[in-house]
């Protein structure tokens, strides 16, 4: 052991590993005590919508077509389902939204007709088409992974806003925000 | 007493409310593509696709009915020509990366890919520093 290297050097570098450790630790901690996010968010806000053209879903309704979604106004795009039970909860903010006048389109998911007609029966019906999406091949080309949830179409048929779950009393002023914006 | 029974019977017979569709599922929810060359490829993609309700799960191990769809999807479209990228690059627009197992390289992920090399070169660097001196030592 002739040349032994210089002991400062030696004793700084020895503590980065220990260093390391540490920012590995605290990163791990992090991301296990946090609160984790499960919601998957659309990437195709700001993107027109894609083109599909569904069949009606009970008989007193249309379906719903990209063509009639881009008619100059802009309006609420509600993802449900009759087996949804957070559906039944958002169905009084949907209807007191339909009150004020906003125009609401509905797309069932996997859903058989006489199941969404008890459904609207007992929760009220929104909705001024209904377009049944029986492979959930719709909700798959807008980027929704759940029901309910909600976008915010402008009359050009862009997509311009996702509220991922049930719309509850404190989420509509935002939603109503959100369609002056995209009426603007 | 025979109020108590008659509760705990109401118990016993309540049928709890099913969150899930009565719809059959999708046409190759289930069914495999006819062509083995073709299926195996929907396969190797389906293995590498998130589920969306069950996160941790992939499309290929979930009976979850939005999974089935996502694997009729998958199956219809091979079967229909598209290349298993393509599909993957369709459903990464709509989802973002979150929904491919298989990382992408991106301005977040090039580390990732990075890294191993950036190792690679470290230790060829070390090596060689080490050989060196052992030779200084022997001469």
């Amino acid at each position: 052991m002739s040349e032994a290297p210089a002991p400062r050097r030696a004793g700084l570098w020895l503590w980065v590993p220990l260093a390391v450790f540490a920012g590995f630790f605290v990163l791990v901690m992090t991301g296990l005590l946090a609160p984790a996010d499960r919601e998957v968010a659309s990437a195709m806000i700001g993107k027109p919508l894609p083109q599909f053209d569904l069949r009606p879903a009970v008989p007193g309704r249309p379906g719903v077509s990209t063509a009639q979604l881009a008619d100059g106004k802009p309006r609420l795009l509600n993802v449900f389902a009759s087996w949804c039970i957070p559906c039944i909860a958002e169905a009084p903010q949907l209807e007191a939204l339909a009150r004020q006048g906003v125009e609401i389109d509905g797309i069932a998911i996997r859903d058989r007709t006489q199941d969404v007609e008890r459904f609207l029966d007992a929760n009220g019906n929104p909705y001024q088409r209904i377009g049944a999406d029986d492979l959930s091949q719709v909700q798959m080309s807008i980027g929704s992974s759940g029901v309910p949830e909600t976008f915010v179409i402008d009359g050009k048929g862009i997509i311009r806003h996702q509220h991922i779950g049930d719309i509850r009393a404190e989420d509509v002023p935002k939603l109503i925000e959100k369609l002056r914006e995209a009426g603007q | 007493m025979t109020r108590l029974l008659l509760l705990l019977l109401a118990l016993v017979m309540a049928a709890p409310l099913p969150a899930q569709d009565l719809l059959p599922p999708a046409p190759y929810a289930y069914k495999q593509l006819d062509d083995p060359a073709q299926e195996a490829k929907a396969r190797a993609l389906m293995e590498t696709l998130r589920c969306l309700k069950c996160q941790s799960q992939a499309i290929s191990d979930s009976d979850a009915p939005m999974a089935g769809d996502m694997r009729h999807q998958v199956r219809s479209r091979i079967a229909a020509g598209e290349e298993p990228e393509e599909i993957r690059q369709w459903l990464v627009e709509r989802y973002g990366d979150y929904v491919s197992y298989t990382p992408q390289l991106r301005a977040m992920t090039w580390p990732l890919f990075a890294a191993p090399l950036v190792f690679l070169g470290v230790a060829a660097l070390l090596l060689r520093r080490r050989f060196r001196k052992t030779r200084g030592a022997v001469k």
